[in-house]
């Protein structure tokens, strides 16, 4: 059999139907299933082996379909996740992850099933190791994989043998209740449809033309010459821009050019970008461009003396922050202990498994866009800018968002199909590749801090002095959002009563630093809470006892002088590690005493996060109606990338509505039909965006109640498009207006109470604080520097668990990207731009987790809930840090702990014999 | 593009050259060409008659060149090539290893490939199919430099091939995450024990050189020596042929200081095998 004969299809067996695929044999398989058998079931998160996204079966056995030749599977069977769903093992799984919420965002849950699959049918009985081994190859950036274990190892039991705990599914229920996620099923049978997934087929391609230096200048050369050989559609530059060649997120910040004009200011900018048909751009000359490489500065070290990025920014410097209270310099010399140390993290890339992806049509004079996003609306008026178009005549459609992070929050892909669909009048598409993902969207900032802690001789805190530097890269991005939030944050959830926090954003030639879960709080609490292990060591305490003592309490002034009167609920976060802190800590006792070379560490450490924009206006809108025939439709703008927001502002609006979830439809965010429920980010949709609902659906029963003229306590219901309303056994049915539209409609705004701050920081930043306690257990190998996390529990005050399910996957998540933080990321421009050389933990690096859920209650969130998402992440790399510390006696001030970086401290630990 | 896919080996040399690229499992061709389009010519391995499985003939056994890492776990094979296997159990991933290739692995010659120094363990040969017929090289001659092997364009690797032997093979791998993660060090043993001390040692070190490395010196001052013996035996070995760098995942000295941990823990681990089978 050959295939030298170019016109041959490919022959093979896809999903049970037999089918002949005419298609380079050389092609990817994935290229080819996607493209041309339609099986968008099947992710490209890497085109590399390294993500696993793209994994089916072949003949029985799972492959990435991006490294195989498409040519290669000739007369073979390929199964894709779509198609085990027709036999019993991909039902079960599909069942099995739904019920355990296993798929968060849903860009590697085709991966995860397909190898599950595989495992599956080989039979017999299962144990959590063998599904790590089975899934080793896929990546998953949300779930932390503790509930993709579970649905995995739940799937593989006989009914018969369900174990208990095993709930049936959830799929009613209110406020509290463990609602399977409402949007859950499309991921889970593979009809989930991401940024790349939606492009129709007649749409031409777009390639971004990037810098290849970290500074460049550049001439090109002709263009209109370049785009008729090479036979494109359109070249594009700056000079093609019709309104601002310029974005940004922040007023006032917005520097970052869609194409660089003049200078390129990091490896990896944009100069140009070329349009035309696949064919056209796989077969694309040297784009012509002569660069001229300049001197860059990569770090803050040298930015003072570098070339100035920006002109109006002296010294590169971006902004400053500040929070003072008390008189930290005058009551430090006083305090009985003091401590003090440098500390320093990364770049930390999001790695989401979706690479940017958007798709552009133009419509009359509109632009439509679908694309991958956490900011619908702040997308539309950024493009409306850059088009010089009225933000109402962009219209942003969002995709489902396979992973986010706070790196979609800024545009991306979207200007570029958009320019290009506005000139040609044709669609136009773009996928980022890894490479170009990595290299040119937004990190988290790396930080230097230097930070000094006093305490009195009970071990009370006197005063903390902070200092932290932040790499904010070459454009403004959120970095002004990390210089003002991390002086507020960097006490950490303690009674600090002398305190003064300085922070910097400074510019230097690397990708813009922006928006990453925590926005610069877990850079900080990794200094602060591992300086409170070493003065909790001079003071002879207990380290959980030293922070008990030390939290915030109801009454309690913060750092800027805010005072929670109800739900600061730390204390009660640290009581509930208590037993689990003694246990483990007599288990490491007993373990260390027959070990020598192995040795088992125990590490705790606090955190707290406002949740909304800090001091800021930043409201959600909800719209909700009934329609005439009886149907509830809420229009849900609060962008899910996974975390959950369409379940948890459905049960919200479900419960203040008086009806079951199951009774309302949502229509998602869609700027032409759904109103702004402003970003995901900051940890705000439960809470803003939650409240939004709650008071839609309290505004639309109170308008059910008034049209039946019954009273507070009747029950809501529909039955044959009517209104059903029962009220102390009575039944009353409601006609609903035949008009056009809803019969019934509401929209509803909720804005977060904030005040602004002084000069010295001090006002009321945030409305809402959620906080957490993380207890960490490993064993370090003191002679290889390796670290084997054995458990985590982490307990979290949420005010109230909407939907404690949810709660457990965004703890877990945040865990594991916080072990990553901890022992294996680091962003290295120009050097990590793929992920193989950027590690992030797999299967089998996420220990059991344990999640402790307080719920304080919470003056202003809805039904008492707070924000959770940054939450998680921010005391686990402390805890990590901790417990490494309590197993070897070795301080990690340099992230990340790498086995290297270990065991350099473990020996220069013994060179000093401290710390 | 072309893909050929040859069903004999005549047929797959008589393809070669012309700037053809040989083709196993892809899982190091696809990858290699980043974002941009496949090479233009491609001769595929995985159709040709008998080149794929482990079979054992006249005291070699033959790996045949498209045999995967999976086919090596699932085969039934003697205590000597545990080493082998442990490498292919870490080889990536599963995906991985049902795809990628023995042969394939040393012909990319990466000096962080898991399978060359657990084959180098083994004293595997080439067997390099040609115009001019068979012929056989050392895998320790084959490989001369990183992505650099003795092949000529109008051949390829047929099989490797690896003599009868006895003792206890073992492997380890130290990476900074525990699945699809490339090598900071590795290190493969095969040890034959007669008493409680060690007759014969096998040892090599990938990851620490330009090509991984058999330790003849290190080899030899383990003879004699007794598990409680080895790991002082190999503090104090000179090992001249590992020279490590820096690098995104370690630094050269933490290379130099855990490579020795790790060989003396291999070690161990095949004596102590021995010791309960
Ligand atoms: C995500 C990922 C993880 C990986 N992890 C590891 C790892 O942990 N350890 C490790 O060692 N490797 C790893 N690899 C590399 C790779 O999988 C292995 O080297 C594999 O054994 C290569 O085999 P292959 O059949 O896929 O080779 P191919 O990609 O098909 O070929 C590799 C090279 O060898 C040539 N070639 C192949 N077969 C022959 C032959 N018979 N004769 C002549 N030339 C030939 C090809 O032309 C090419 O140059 C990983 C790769 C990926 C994508």
């Amino acid at each position: 059999m050959s295939l030298d004969d170019p016109k041959g299809g490919i022959a093979l067996t896809l999903n049970g139907e037999a089918v002949i695929l005419g298609a380079d044999p050389a092609a990817r398989l994935s290229e080819v299933l996607r493209e041309r058998a339609g099986a968008r079931d099947v992710k490209v998160g890497c085109n590399a082996g390294d993500c696993g996204a793209c994994t089916v079966l072949l003949d029985g056995e799972a492959v990435c379909a991006c490294i195989t030749a498409a040519g290669q599977v000739e007369g073979r069977v390929v199964e894709t996740q779509r198609g085990l769903l027709e036999g019993p093992e991909g039902q079960r799984l599909a069942a099995a992850f739904q019920r355990h919420q296993a798929a968060q965002c849903g860009i590697c849950t085709p991966g995860m099933m397909v190898s599950a699959a595989a495992l599956l049918r080989r039979g017999g009985a299962l144990n959590e190791a063998a599904v790590a081994d089975a899934l080793g190859g896929v990546l998953c950036r949300c779930t932390g994989y503790r509930k993709i274990i579970d649905a995995v190892l739940d799937a593989s039991r006989h009914k018969a043998l369900v174990a208990e705990g095993d709930r049936a599914p959830v799929s009613e229920g209110g406020v509290g209740a463990r609602v399977e996620r409402l949007d859950g099923w499309p991921k889970v049978a593979g009809l989930e449809r991401f940024g790349d997934d939606v492009a129709p087929a007649d749409a031409l391609s777009l390639r971004v033309i990037r810098s290849p230096f970290h500074r460049a200048g550049f001439t090109f050369g002709d263009l209109d010459a370049y785009r008729a050989a090479a036979g494109l559609e359109l070249v594009l530059t700056a000079k093609d821009v019709p309104g601002e060649n310029c974005f940004g997120v922040i007023p006032g910040f917005e520097d970052q050019p869609v194409f660089a004009e003049g200078e390129t200011r990091f490896k990896g900018e944009a100069v140009a970008a070329v349009v035309g048909t696949p064919e056209a751009l796989a077969a694309l000359p040297d784009f012509p461009v002569t660069w001229e490489e300049r001197p860059a500065n990569l770090t803050p070290r040298g930015a003072a003396e570098a070339a100035q990025l920006h002109g109006t920014r002296a010294d590169n410097v971006m902004c400053r922050g500040r929070v003072a209270r008390g008189d930290a310099a005058g009551a430090m010399p006083g305090a009985a202990h003091v401590v003090s140390g440098d500390f320093s993290t990364g770049f930390i890339e999001h790695a989401y498994i979706e690479p940017e992806a958007a798709v552009a049509r133009r419509v009359g004079d509109r632009i439509e866009v679908q694309c991958c996003t956490q900011a619908p609306y702040m997308n539309r008026d950024g493009l409306a800018r850059i088009l010089g178009l009225a933000p109402g005549d962009v219209r942003i459609l969002p995709t489902a968002t396979g992973g986010g992070f706070g790196s979609k929050l800024d545009l991306t892909a979207q200007p570029y199909v958009a320019l290009a669909a506005w000139r040609l009048n044709r669609p136009v598409r773009i996928a980022y590749t890894r490479t170009e993902s990595i290299a040119s969207s937004t990190k988290r900032h790396p930080s230097e801090i230097r930070m000094e802690i006093g305490a009195d001789a009970e071990g009370r805190l006197v005063a903390e002095t902070f200092d932290g530097v932040f790499n904010t890269g070459a454009y403004a991005s959120w970095g002004p959002t990390v210089a003002n939030r991390v002086p507020i944050h960097a006490s950490g959830p303690y009674l600090t009563p002398n305190y003064r926090a300085d922070s910097a954003g400074v510019h230097t030639n690397t990708a813009p630093s922006g928006a990453f879960r925590g926005f610069g709080v877990p850079q900080s609490a990794v200094a602060q809470e591992q300086l409170f292990d070493m003065l909790a060591e001079k003071l002879g305490m207990d380290r959980l006892a030293f922070r008990k003592l030390n939290c915030l309490r109801n009454g309690d002034p913060t750092v800027t002088g805010q005072v929670f009167e109800t739900g600061m609920g730390i204390e009660a976060c640290f009581e509930a590690l208590e037993p689990h802190w003694a246990w483990a800590l007599a288990g490491a006792e007993q373990f260390n005493a027959t070990h020598d070379t192995v040795k088992r560490g125990v590490g705790v450490a606090g955190g707290w996060y406002g949740c909304g924009n800090t001091s800021m206006s930043n409201p959600s809108t909800i719209r909700a109606g009934v329609t005439p025939a009886g149907e509830v439709v809420l229009h849900q703008g609060a962008m899910d990338i996974g975390q959950g927001s369409n379940t948890v502002i459905t049960q919200i609006f479900a419960e203040a509505l008086g009806v079951s979830v199951s009774q309302v439809a949502l229509v998602g965010p869609d700027t032409d039909v759904t109103p702004d429920a402003g970003k995901t980010s900051a940890s705000r949709q439960t809470f803003i965006t939650g409240n939004a609902a709650r008071l839609a659906g309290a505004a639309l029963r109170a308008q059910i109640l008034r049209l039946g003229n019954v009273g507070e306590g009747a029950e809501i219901g529909f039955e044959d498009g009517t209104i059903v309303l029962s009220e102390g056994g009575e039944k009353r049915r409601v006609e609903l207006p035949q008009d056009e539209g809803y019969a019934l409609e509401v929209t509803e705004s909720y804005d977060p109470p904030t005040l602004p701050l002084d000069e010295n920081g001090q006002g009321v930043p945030y409305a809402v604080f959620g906080t957490t306690a993380q207890m960490a257990e490993l064993e370090v190998d003191l002679e290889l520097g390796t670290v084997k996390l054995l458990r985590i529990v982490a307990a979290h005050d949420v005010g109230r668990a909407i939907n404690p399910l949810l709660v457990e996957g965004q703890i877990e998540g945040g865990v594991a990207q916080g072990l990553g933080l901890a022992l294996m990321e680091e962003f290295l421009p120009g050097r990590t731009e793929n992920l193989h050389d950027y590690l992030i933990p797999t299967i089998g690096d996420v220990p059991p987790i344990e999640s402790i859920i307080i719920e304080s209650g919470d003056e202003h969130g809805p039904f008492g809930a707070k924000g959770l998402g940054e939450h998680c992440l921010i005391p686990t790399a402390p805890a990590v840090l901790n417990a490494i510390a309590h197993a070897s006696g070795a301080r990690i001030h340099h992230l990340p702990a790498t086995p290297a970086t270990v065991r350099a401290a473990i020996l220069a630990q013994r060179e000093n014999g401290t710390e | 593009m072309t893909l050929h896919r040859p069903e004999s080996l005549d047929e797959a040399l008589s393809l070669l050259g012309g700037g053809a690229v040989v083709l196993a499992g892809g899982t190091d061709v696809y990858p290699g060409l980043r974002d941009g389009p496949p090479p233009s010519r491609m001769v595929d391995l995985t159709r040709v008659a008998g080149l794929r499985g482990i079979s054992l003939r006249d005291g070699l056994w033959r790996i045949g060149a498209a045999t995967t890492w999976t086919d090596v776990l699932r085969a039934e094979l003697p205590a000597c090539f545990a080493g082998l296997k442990g490498a292919a159990r870490e080889v990536g991933s599963v995906q991985i290893q049902n795809t990628g290739t023995v042969a394939g692995n040393i012909c990319n010659a990466s000096p962080a490939a898991d399978g060359v120094p657990a084959l180098m363990a083994l004293d595997a040969q080439v067997e390099v199919a040609g115009p001019e017929g068979p012929r056989r090289v050392a895998l320790e001659q084959f490989i001369r430099g990183p992505r650099n092997v003795d092949l000529r364009p109008s051949e390829i690797v047929s099989a490797v091939l690896v003599p009868e032997a006895t003792g206890q093979g073992a492997f380890r791998k130290l990476g900074a995450r525990k699945y699809l993660v490339i090598s900071i060090a590795m290190v493969a043993a095969v040890v034959e024990v007669s008493g409680n001390a060690i007759s014969r040692a096998r040892v090599s070190v990938g990851s620490c050189s330009p090509v991984a490395v058999r330790l003849r010196g290190l080899e030899e001052a383990l003879t004699g020596a007794t598990v409680a013996e080895v790991p002082g035996i190999v503090a104090g070995a000179d090992l001249p042929g590992l020279t490590p760098i820096d690098d995104v995942r370690a630094s050269a000295a933490y290379r130099r200081e855990a490579v020795r941990t790790l060989i003396a823990r291999t070690i161990t681990d095949a004596m102590e095998v021995r010791d309960v089978t």
